[in-house]
């Protein structure tokens, strides 16, 4: 157990002290930071924004402009009409000149009408806005001409209430769904992230230590078994504080940033309902998803004779990853398709795919349940699988660099 | 006997690396290993270190077998040099002495020791791949030896290194055996393993073609020669009965001899012949021994 913890230690130290790793976390949450403020740092280089919204209005009705800016404010939509004595073609030149974006004409031809007209369609986006606003003014004119109450006008417009069911009882309620996808997607995306990027770690590190020949005195000295499972924890304990940083940068992040955002942002990622399963189930899967892929990282790792080649044999556990991935981004839209259902339970796919359906659905505990042993059951195989080949391949030097060398190093590990 | 290794052979496939390999090293001795590249000086260690189990035969250290239970006992250097090439020199060796049970303070204490005995007390903190070839092979050795070990396995420790720094590894390893440590070593300098050990084997195609006491395999081997340096002819002495081959030399002559015997008849009648400048008796320097040896085998 002495060594086993001194292999543990150095693994994490000697990783965690590396320029790289400290300024990939810096980088990481600088980014997290700097993504959260966007909207300050908008707003500090555009200054003073109350120009930007201003509408020119060329009023040929009774001075209706007042009404159509009480319209505005109700809509809250920041627009200030101010109107105007230029004529049209005054109006035109200063658009060409850019002294101004847009005007509006406002018409009363025994019905309420206006024309808008900005310098490209890129600014029709404020059009829809305007033209709400006018239709609103419309209604209340027309309600008025009838002699409608404003409880009449109010029945008139009342929302209908229009809400969506699904029939499947797996389903999850429309409201839980949109606020699931939002973190589930950010959840899977982690998972994804860790179970490309720490194996690989441990890959290049066994590579590194056979490359640089200190393989033959570690092994000398502890059982090469504890020493890759040591490493392996070492590792996988480094990417959990990482990933831990990350979460916490992430968080503070955006409740600092004091922008909309902030609410926004926890409301889309359901955050503001949080479900502590949900995150525990992402803490597992990306437990269990490292340690399957790392236990075949070692095991490839030990395959190779130099750290070049290490890239060209993870090929194949890449492979893996990135279908998995794609199984599960797909099926964020549509999880309850047999495909998903299906690779939720093969261990290579089920980190992200079955962690994408707890997300997404309300699955019965056996599901997911199932799945854990399925890949627990697989680690176990794959750890004593891997244990076999690592004894064997550490010692191995040569220069082919296939998944055929797997045997060859069995063959050399077998005998002890 | 201390080291025990009994008729152990090691197969990979059809390829025999060791075969039927004998070897008993007492404790304290010194132990050199002989033999080209491929002749199975490696796969023999790892076999001793319980690295490769073997496919016949047996290892003992102390009449147990060797595992991770007595690894603290066992130091090793290997023949490719194996260390993390960007971690400090000081940071690395405690590591590794760690690895092999010993403390952290006693590891770093022996670290400082053996940097000032080397005279590089000023490379503790610099990252290995920063230094020259023969200053990591310092560093690797003291790796080897800094836990104390009583077994010592060093496969090629003096392979390029320059004459001076030969000498202060070659001090500290027979240093380190009087301290009591039994010390195998390999090599393809003969001059080293005849200048270090009482015993040695050589290695041919996993066959020890020879092996034992050094003196005893010389003399085993015969070859003696008598080396004469005058300015007679000597051709006449080449008939006296014992002496196997008759060569003219610069200075004189050079016999072949059966035994020890035939020297002195041969200076009696050499010295009736004139002055004689030079008389000696030659062994068989192990260099001739390994190339007969190794040489008749694959004729």
């Amino acid at each position: 157990m002495h060594s086993f913890w001194i292999i543990f230690k150095q693994a994490f130290l000697t990783k965690a002290r590396t320029k790289s790793f400290i300024i990939t976390t810096l980088v990481v949450v600088a980014s997290f930071f700097l993504l959260a403020n966007i909207p300050n740092i908008i707003a500090a280089f555009e200054g003073d924004e109350a120009e930007e919204n201003m509408l020119h209005v060329l009023d040929e009705t009774a001075g209706l402009v007042p009404e159509l800016q009480t319209q505005f404010d109700l809509m809250d939509s920041g627009i200030e009409a101010v109107p105007t004595y230029l004529t049209e073609e005054e109006l035109q030149e200063s658009i060409a000149e850019g002294t101004i974006d847009d005007y509006l004409v406002l018409t009363q031809n025994g019905q309420l009408g206006a024309r808008y007209i900005s310098e490209s369609a890129n600014e029709m986006g404020s059009g829809i806005e305007i033209e709400n606003a006018v239709q609103a003014l419309h209604t209340e004119l027309t309600a008025e001409s009838l002699g409608l109450d404003d409880s009449q006008v109010g029945q008139l417009f009342m929302p209908i209430e229009f809400e969506r069911q699904a029939i499947s009882e797996s389903s999850k309620s429309q409201e839980e769904l949109s606020q699931a996808r939002g973190l589930v997607y950010v959840l899977i995306m982690l998972i994804y992230v860790a179970v490309i990027y720490y194996p690989n770690m441990i890959a290049m590190e066994v590579a590194t230590e056979k490359s640089s020949r200190v393989m033959e005195i570690l092994i000398s000295s502890v059982s090469p078994v504890k020493h890759m499972f040591a490493k392996i924890l070492g590792i996988g304990t480094l990417g959990i504080l990482q990933m831990m940083i990350f979460g916490l940068a992430g968080y503070f992040s955006i409740q600092t940033a004091g922008t909309d955002l902030t609410e926004g942002f926890f409301s889309v990622m359901g955050f503001s309902e949080v479900k502590i399963s949900l995150f525990l189930f992402a803490i597992l899967f990306f437990l269990l998803g490292y340690f399957l892929y790392a236990v075949l990282a070692a095991l490839l790792g030990s395959l190779v004779s130099r750290t070049e080649d290490v890239q060209q044999l993870m090929l194949p556990m890449m492979i893996l990853i990135i279908i998995g991935s794609l199984i599960a981004f797909s099926g964020i839209s549509i999880p309850e398709a047999g495909y998903v259902t299906v690779s939720s339970f093969i261990p290579f796919f089920a980190p992200l795919v079955m962690f994408l359906r707890v997300g997404m659905l309300d699955l019965p505990l056996w599901e997911p349940l199932l799945s854990i042993g399925i890949m627990l059951v697989t680690i176990g195989i794959l750890g004593w699988f891997g244990a076999r080949v690592y004894r064997g391949g550490v010692l191995m030097y040569g220069s082919s660099q296939s998944l055929k060398d797997i045997r060859k190093a069995i063959r050399l590990g077998n005998n002890k | 006997m201390a080291l025990h290794v009994e008729q152990v052979t090691k197969k990979f496939g059809d390829f025999t690396a060791v075969d039927n390999l004998s070897l008993s090293i007492e404790e304290g001795g010194m132990h050199g290993f002989l033999g080209a590249n491929g002749a199975g000086k490696t796969t023999t260690f790892r076999m001793i270190l319980g690295l490769l189990d073997p496919t016949h035969g047996t290892v003992r250290w102390k009449g147990k077998p060797i595992t991770y239970a007595n690894s603290p006992e066992i130091g090793y250097l290997p023949e490719e040099r194996g260390l993390y090439p960007k971690m400090k020199v000081e940071e690395q060796l405690v590591y590794l002495a760690q690895l092999r049970k010993m403390s952290k303070a006693d590891a770093k204490r022996e670290t400082a020791a053996w940097l000032e005995r080397f005279e590089v007390p000023h490379y503790g903190q610099k990252k290995v791949e920063e230094l020259s070839k023969g200053n990591q092979q310092k560093i690797q050795l003291i790796a080897s030896l800094l836990h104390k070990p009583s077994l010592l396995i060093l496969d090629e420790p003096f392979s390029g290194l320059d004459p001076v720094n030969v000498e202060m590894l070659k001090r500290a390893i027979l240093d380190f055996q009087k301290q009591g440590a039994t010390i195998v070593f390999s090599s393809h300098r003969m001059d080293h393993v005849e200048e270090l050990c009482d015993d040695m084997s050589i290695l041919d195609r996993g066959k020890v073609v020879a092996g034992g006491s050094i003196k005893k395999v010389k003399r085993s081997f015969g070859n003696l020669k008598v080396r004469l340096n005058m300015d007679a002819d000597l051709s006449g002495l080449s008939e006296i009965s014992g002496v196997e081959h008759f060569t003219k030399t610069k200075d004189g002559a050079l016999f072949q001899i059966a035994d020890e015997d035939v020297a002195q008849v041969l200076l009696a009648n050499a010295m009736n012949l004139g002055t004689l400048r030079h008389f000696a008796v030659e062994e068989p320097s192990l260099e001739e021994i390994f190339i007969a040896k190794v040489e008749k085998n694959h004729a």
